[in-house]
């Protein structure tokens, strides 16, 4: 069938350009291809210096993330077939919003250090020893976070967040999202080292709820959500803390509750 | 040339490399540790094991027995007193993760679920849905983040180990991110770089799958262990090779043939139920299914398509609910990569590489031959696969052996001085290794994607399900002439940032170095044994092989293997039974014996 | 065994000599009017100044009648205005915009569960309809009875 379709790819090379421009290659389309497949066909047969980053091809490890015709997508699960309507060109360009290191990479260290900065590690005040088993978690209590422990890192909803955009130090929807995998886990009790983090206007007060985050993530994590949920119980706690004073500790009685 | 100086330091961020770090810092928190990663941590493909991590975990199972299907299933090829140790220090590990937070599925008290597995006589097998790995390396990785000892180097790739007065001291690498050429030394290093299934063309391995580590450790003199060892998975979605779990089977699926029969009761596996029977018909081991795979071809009962022959997994009659609720991923995979709903419809399938049993050959500790070297998860041998890997085996065999390489590293390096000058010498040449023969290299003919494919398809003729002497022998030369033709590639990329281009060869050469490595410990092996099957020594042969092959480099840069007696503690080797017998089988079982 | 001190991040965003020139993406003034998602964003946002509009509208009118039965009628006329109307249905389109589209997040913002199981959104955002409907039904009996 290889029907063919126009790649126009966004090549930027630090040592050479000073900003990106776009290269034309002609690929040819199978109806299994994915676009991961059009740049792995480009790299080995035609430009060996594209670049980019790949992995697994199984939309797990959160790698392949870049904006297609101008969507973030994750390219291993994006059928290359799905654009290919007669001599249609598909644009394929950095993730949006992300520093620009070359050609498709963006940079992501930034990123990591907002997703350690919400503490996303289960917080103990106790630790019981292991030889008293596991902490018992029942499918229910499994079920309130289990969505937003499904991300991988892959940014997309960064590049869809123009909060992300226009104020950089925004600690953005996956990083939030994790946070709050975390605080409704029914064996954490960090909740409110965490809530300090991010009830902050760099935290989730920074979230205008534009809602593409939850609309573009291929893992249905739904960080809009847990930015609202977030807000919420934060408004609350205030309320709470005028309404009566001293008594906001009492926030860890979930956590407790669930480890009899 | 600017270095950094670690104590212990990590090639890897899978789940064995994470493991080690969180070890060895909590054998003293004042220590030093390096975790050096071609990509970030949570990008190793550990992130995509589905099935789950076997662990005795109830009370109607025990330590032995786990014992037995493990070297049973390793068609007696395993060390015992490795096994011993793994199946005694599983669990613990599993329930640690589990205190970490890891979302494992759960039953309706609270307690941890487990499911059946092949080659599982009971249900022991831990899992957080269908994304097991996935949870398994992103609570690692997140718990990581809370130890100040471990320091990160994301994305920079390890080309070269530092070998002085016969120790590991460190390690050269590229950040790939800058281009930079540096040392990192170290007092201990552990690889922890996984496995090598892109050295064979149709695989469920990510592309970052390049066996690195075991060239890495081959070419500075560590032998190679049980390399003909490679496991197929009998469920992999044809043309993309990714992987249908096993516990579609577990759960209850079909395997098919062309006439919607189920043809593994034609192959010793058992006679068909319809509710699946442990260790029986598609849950038997991996090799079993994938065997009869070939011979069902070989009968003209598969479905040709154009990315070779396949047979059907039937997950149909389960249920919409139950196929949601246990093998979530299996579904999304289905659908977006086969376009088919597993709820209504056929799942073709076919046998892919998975696995790599063979590896950096370690004692129990992780610790390999060469000094200062250590090395822990897919890209070690211990060994406790043997001849077969149980499914659900490595993911804890990561962590045990990890946490084990962790601490014995940290133990080795508290004795050891900090690397002197004599280091920088050979990273300096390194560094000009790199930059003539690669970076700045001009002319050459072939194409890096020309070779790798040559090499794939080599290894996969000679070694691959079957395998024969003529094979095996041609391949041996057409490697060799692949390797002179490496050295005239001709790059595209002179870049210092971000050069993929280079990454890329050096992986090829690191598989170059692998493949040669499988082709001929698979050439000497002159027996059939679990995934090395030979058709021209079709049975299995203990009085010669009832031991481990040992590959290692001479000066020359041939190889030579050599034959080392499989530790038995106390399970004499019998024969492989699966199907209804095995019931009795393992009642007769664990026989005492001196050996 | 739990040592938690400050997080260790290997690298801060910063530039190093190897790679001075990361491409940093402008982002563009006009950024809301290339996607329909986030037009309709900007919309909504702007849609509170009409929301405003209504409250302001609302006081005026208190205002007014306070001021005795003149300054009432005065009010009123200015209501029959031309400017008025539009102004006014321009600000009803976006208040019911505004009422539509907020109603449609309450089910993001609240997991509400039922007997463990998470309830549908349909679930969540419906009773916040169904308020809607019979207070506005109550007040469009007051005034119109
Ligand atoms: C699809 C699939 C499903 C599986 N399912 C299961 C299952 O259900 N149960 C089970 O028990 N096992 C399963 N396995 C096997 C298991 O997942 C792997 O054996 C295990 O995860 C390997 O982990 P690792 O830590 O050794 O290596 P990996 O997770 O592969 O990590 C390798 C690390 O080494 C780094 N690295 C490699 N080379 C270099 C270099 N040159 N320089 C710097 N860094 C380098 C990489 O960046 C990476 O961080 C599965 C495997 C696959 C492929
Ligand atoms: S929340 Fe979704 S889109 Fe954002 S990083 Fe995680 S998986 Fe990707
Ligand atoms: S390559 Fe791993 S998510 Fe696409």
């Amino acid at each position: 069938m290889a029907d063919k379709i126009i790649l126009e790819v966004a090549r930027y090379s630090p040592e050479r350009d000073a900003k990106p421009s776009f290269q034309s290659y002609e690929v040819p389309v199978y109806k299994e291809w994915v676009v991961l497949d059009a740049l792995n066909y480009i790299k080995d047969q035609v430009d060996g210096s594209l670049t980019y980053r790949w992995s697994c091809r199984m939309g797990i490890c959160g790698s392949c993330g870049m904006m297609v015709n101008g969507e973030p997508k994750l390219t291993c699960a994006t059928f290359l077939s799905s654009y290919a309507h007669n001599g249609s060109k598909v644009r394929v360009e950095p993730l949006r919003y992300f520093p620009v290191v070359r050609d498709l990479v963006t940079e992501l260290s930034d990123f990591l250090v907002k997703l350690t900065k919400v503490k996303p590690w289960l917080i103990r005040h106790d630790e019981p020893p292991l030889t008293q088993g596991e902490f018992l978690q029942t499918p229910d209590q499994l079920d309130r976070y289990k969505q937003f422990s499904m991300c991988i890192n892959c940014t997309l909803c960064y590049a869809a967040c123009p909060v992300v955009g226009l104020d950089p130090v925004f600690v953005g929807p996956a990083a939030i999202a994790l946070a709050q995998r975390y605080n409704m886990d029914s064996r954490d009790q960090g909740t409110e080292e965490r809530t300090a983090v991010l009830a902050h206007p760099e935290g989730i007060w920074g979230c205008t709820f534009v809602g593409e985050c939850t609309r573009v993530c291929p893992k249905h994590v739904d960080p809009a959500g847990a930015i609202q949920q977030y807000k919420l119980k934060a408004a609350l706690d205030w309320v709470k803390s005028f309404v009566m004073p001293g008594e906001h500790k009492s926030k860890d009685v979930r956590s407790e509750a669930a480890n009899d | 040339m600017e270095a950094s100086s670690h104590d212990v330091l990590l090639v890897g961020g899978g789940g064995a490399g994470l493991r080690a770090a969180i070890a060895a810092a909590e054998v003293n928190l004042k220590l030093s540790i390096a975790v050096v990663s071609k990509v970030y941590p949570m990008r190793s493909h550990t992130v995509s094991a589905e099935g789950g991590a076997a662990g005795v975990a109830k009370s109607d199972d025990s330590l032995d027995e786990h014992c037995y299907d493990t070297i049973s299933g390793g068609d007696w090829l395993c060390d015992q007193d490795a096994v011993e140790a793994f199946v005694k220090e599983a669990p613990q590990e599993l329930l640690q993760l589990e205190r970490w937070g890891c979302p494992w599925s759960r039953e309706p008290d609270g307690h941890i679920a487990v499911r059946a597995f092949g080659g599982m006589k009971k249900r022991r097998t831990w899992f957080a849905a269908d994304k097991t790995g996935f949870h398994m390396l992103h609570t690692l990785f997140q718990t990581t983040l809370k130890y100040p000892p471990i320091t990160r180097y994301d994305e920079w790739f390890v080309t070269k180990l530092l070998v002085d007065d016969g120790r590991v001291q460190g390690v050269v690498a590229i950040e790939l991110m800058s281009g930079k050429i540096r040392a990192i030394t170290a007092k201990a290093v552990i690889l922890c770089t996984g496995g090598c299934g892109r050295v064979f063309p149709f695989t469920t391995n990510a592309n970052i799958k390049n066996g690195d580590g075991m060239a890495l450790a081959y070419r500075a003199g560590a032998p190679l262990k049980d390399m003909e060892f490679v496991q197929y998975h009998p469920t992999g979605l044809p043309f993309t090779g990714i992987l249908i779990t096993e516990a579609a089977r577990a759960e209850g699926g079909y395997m098919l043939n062309k006439d919607g029969y189920r043809y593994l009761q034609d192959y010793n596996l058992g006679t068909p139920q319809p509710k699946p029977v442990l260790r029986s018909m598609e849950l038997g081991p991996r090799d079993r299914l994938s065997q009869a795979f070939v011979k069902e071809d070989q009968k003209g009962r598969t479905i040709q398509t154009p990315y070779g022959p396949i047979v059907h997994l039937d997950l149909r009659h389960l249920g919409e609910k139950l196929i949601n609720a246990k093998l979530p991923f299996v579904r999304e995979l289905c659908q977006k990569y086969q376009n088919i709903d597993p709820v209504r419809e056929l799942i073709p399938v076919r046998p892919v590489v998975h696995y790599m049993m063979g590896g950096v050959s370690t004692d129990i500790d992780g610790a390999t031959p060469l000094a200062g070297l250590y090395a822990a998860g897919e890209v070690a041998c211990v060994s406790i696969n043997g001849a077969n890997r149980l499914g659900s085996n490595s993911l804890p065999e990561c962590l045990v052996f990890g946490a084990r390489a962790g601490r014995a590293a940290a133990a080795y390096a508290a004795t050891q001085q900090v690397p002197d000058g004599k280091v920088f010498a050979q990273a300096n040449d390194e560094r000009r290794r790199l930059e003539t023969q690669f970076l700045f290299r001009t002319g050459g003919h072939e194409r890096i994607a020309t070779i790798r494919e040559e090499m794939q398809k080599t290894v996969e003729t000679s070694a691959g399900i079957y395998r024969e002497h003529a094979s095996l022998a041609k391949a041996t030369h057409q490697l060799r002439e692949l390797q002179r033709r490496f050295g005239d590639i001709s790059l595209d990329d002179h870049s210092r940032t971000f050069n993929t281009e280079l990454e890329s060869a050096l992986e090829l050469g690191f598989m170059l170095d692998v493949a040669e490595s499988i082709v001929q410990c698979a050439l000497h092996r002159t027996e059939s044994r679990g995934a090395h099957q030979r058709t021209d020594y079709p049975a299995r042969d203990d009085n010669k092989f009832l031991a481990h092959s040992i590959v290692s480099r001479n000066f020359d840069g041939s190889s030579r293997v050599e034959y080392l007696p499989v530790k038995i503690t106390r399970w004499a080797p019998g024969e492989r039974v699966y199907g209804e017998t095995s019931k009795e089988q393992s009642k007769s079982t664990p026989i005492r014996q001196a050996v | 065994m739990c040592a938690v001190k400050q997080p260790t991040t290997r690298t801060a965003p910063a530039y190093t000599e190897f790679h001075p020139r990361w491409y940093r993406p402008q982002v563009s003034v006009y950024w809301w009017l290339f996607q329909r998602q986030y037009l309709k964003f900007i919309l909504r946002e702007l849609s509170s100044v009409f929301v405003a509009a209504f409250v302001v509208i609302t006081l005026l009118q208190l205002n007014a009648l306070r001021n005795g039965p003149e300054a009432y009628a005065r009010f009123q006329q200015w209501l029959q205005t031309p400017a008025a109307i539009a102004l006014n249905v321009v600000s009803f389109c976006f208040v019911v915009f505004h009422a539509i589209t907020w109603f449609n997040l309450a089910p993001s913002a609240m997991a509400v569960r039922l007997r463990g199981k998470p309830l549908p959104d349909f679930m969540v955002a419906a009773p916040n309809y169904a308020v809607w409907l019979v207070v506005s039904g109550a007040v469009a009996w007051l005034v119109l009875r």
